[in-house]
């Protein structure tokens, strides 16, 4: 007998009147745990988050070592803070391509019709995000370290730099969850934000000097946040002076997250 | 404020086209209503604004006396959805699913895992609580959708068509549901494409069609409201339909019903003496019948003369049809 042949109404039906509404931060510790539960269920998810960023330590590692900064040892200081920050930045789409899944697959209904908090579905969302970011940053400092990456400010300037790449990963997520909102498709989340990630990442200070690039690539590269970033995450690692670059990052996210929350927040209250 | 649900003069435009254009309901609580019409008729943007999922161009809409724009957080507090789409996590297991929307109810940890337990018992989904959504079956995608709406009591549950592309054994179930949770108390406000499915459930319903109601009443009163009796018949040959048809209209006016069944033709006659003209009409043209009957019209008949296109196929046709 097939599970599809047991009757419904097995036992009676008891209903009792709703509870009082779960408090925000209840809701949006359970909308973590959910998240958290699609990683146990799915740990596919994690694939990205994990063989992406051992991927590319390695490869850019050995690949421009030799070439770029005379040995593969001397490169990775340098390489292992951007690679954290590309990787990481990478990896923000999925909460936009998550977001989108959810919405067609009409679970942002049931979410939108329920009586809690709004915001929450979109902020247990991010919560569940910043573990997979965690996971990915964990997994390349790990590996760094194995490859002979020596941070001269230690574990707590590992941290600090951790720290500000996860404040950026979580301003930049509100983008991709506009994103998220506007297209049809994940798919569509994942092709479109990749034409604005591709030139973003790589046209940065992550994997070359600036100093050989044509002038307007130079401009480019300069007012780059992620080149701040990357700037910033050597500077805490490396104990050399980041100040500016960490303002400076700190300033580009709380821009951004000014802008794009207020929209994401209102598109999601708005009818689709 | 006596009516569970109403709208008056409820609009909703999306660029050019009006999903709802004036669509007035005023619905009794406590009862199974049916709001019946063919795809993109307007049912699902309906309750889409009566759960606050929406917010309507203009007009007015009120759940339990709650303006469902300027009140959506205590309209939602009151009322449960299940969409169209099964609105649960694919990913999640069945109890998962359900400790999730406990949980966002307000339940805590402990009594959200008891009622999810016990829910998944009562919709026969015992078997798959450790299992993914995705494993699921349509009845049992259904069943647990249902379910996630009935974590607790809501004083009106909206179904949005509960039964499409279920077979008919789980069809059967949902429809003993809905019976149960109406006795129990709770308002159901269901979509369905089905007359049929109108016809067993609904006590009273609104047959829409272009965002507005075209007709509203008991089914009852939707049948005899286009007067007379039907008069059904079948040809043996399929081939002379145009012809019959033709020659129907002539005898009875222009009543003749459309139907997609190639073989059939129905028309209303005011009384039996017609009945008889048509027949021997046909009898006298050798149009050969295989069977005909004359009763009260069915819900299709009364779809069909209200919106001059024929229905969706009933459950049953398109179980044939496979």
């Amino acid at each position: 007998m097939s599970m599809d042949d047991l009757p419904a109404g097995n036992a009676p039906l008891k209903l009792t009147a709703r509870p009082q509404p779960a408090s925000a931060l209840s809701t949006i510790i359970t909308l973590a745990w959910r998240a958290m539960l699609k990683i146990k269920h799915v740990p596919f998810q994690l694939f990205d988050v994990t063989v992406t960023p051992i991927m590319f330590t390695l490869l850019f590692t050995y690949m421009f070592g030799g070439a770029l900064a005379g040995s593969p040892e001397v490169y990775i200081q340098s390489l292992l803070p951007g690679i954290l920050v590309q990787t990481v930045v990478f990896i923000t789409v999925y909460t936009g391509v998550g977001l989108n899944t959810d919405i067609q697959k009409g679970l942002f209904d049931r979410f939108r019709s329920l009586p809690m908090w709004q915001p929450s579905p979109v902020l247990g969302a991010l919560a569940g995000d910043l573990f997979r970011y965690s996971v990915a940053s964990l997994l390349i400092i790990g590996l760094g370290l194995v490859l002979g990456f020596r941070p001269a400010a230690g574990a707590l300037g590992v941290l600090l730099a951790f720290g500000l790449v996860l404040v950026f990963a979580f301003a930049v997520s509100w983008i991709w969850i506009i994103f998220g909102m506007l297209v049809k498709t994940p798919e569509s989340v994942m092709t479109t934000s990749f034409l604005f990630l591709m030139p973003l990442t790589f046209a940065s200070n992550i994997f070359v000097e600036p100093k050989t690039m044509p002038g307007w690539l130079q401009a480019f590269v300069h007012i780059n946040p992620v080149s701040h970033l990357t700037t910033a995450a050597r500077g805490l690692m490396h104990g050399t002076d980041a100040g500016a670059d960490v303002v400076w990052t700190l300033a580009a996210s709380a821009v951004i997250v000014a802008i794009s929350a207020p929209i994401a927040m209102r598109m999601y209250h708005q009818e689709r | 404020m006596s009516n569970a649900i109403e709208t008056e003069r409820l609009r909703k435009t999306f660029g050019e086209k009006h999903a709802l254009d004036e669509l007035n309901l005023a619905i009794r609580g406590s009862s199974v209503y049916g709001l019946l019409g063919p795809n993109g008729a307007g049912k699902t943007t309906a309750i889409r604004v009566l759960t606050t999922l929406l917010k309507p161009t203009s007009g007015k809409a009120t759940v339990l006396g709650l303006d469902v724009e300027r009140e959506s957080a205590a309209v939602r507090q009151k009322v449960s959805l299940t969409g169209q789409y099964a609105s649960v996590d694919e990913d999640l297991t069945g109890q998962e699913n359900l400790v999730l929307v406990s949980r966002l109810l307000g339940m805590s940890w402990g009594d959200s895992r008891e009622r999810a337990t016990e829910l998944l018992s009562v919709f026969g989904l015992a078997e798959a609580a450790s299992k993914q959504v995705r494993t699921f079956s349509g009845g049992m995608r259904r069943r647990i959708d249902i379910a996630a709406s009935l974590v607790t009591r809501p004083e009106i549950l909206f179904l949005d068509e509960p039964t499409t592309g279920l077979d008919p054994r789980s069809r059967n179930q949902v429809w003993d549901l809905v019976r149960q949770i109406a006795a129990d108390g709770t308002t159901v406000l269901l979509t369905t494409q089905y007359l049929e499915e109108a016809d067993r459930l609904a006590e009273r319903m609104a047959v829409i069609d272009h965002g507005r109601v075209i007709a509203e009443g008991t089914s009852h009163e939707l049948k005899s409201s286009i007067g007379g009796n039907a008069l059904r018949f079948q040809l043996a040959d399929p081939a002379r339909r145009e012809e019959a048809r033709a020659l129907v209209s002539r005898v009875v006016g222009d009543t003749v019903i459309p139907n997609t069944d190639p073989t059939a033709i129905s028309v209303t006659v005011a009384n039996a003496s017609v009945a008889a003209e048509v027949l021997s009409a046909l009898c006298s043209a050798r149009i050969e019948l295989t069977d005909f009957s004359l009763g009260a019209p069915s819900l299709d008949d009364v779809f069909f003369t209200l919106t001059g296109r024929p229905p969706e196929p009933t459950v049953a046709e398109k179980e044939l049809a496979k």
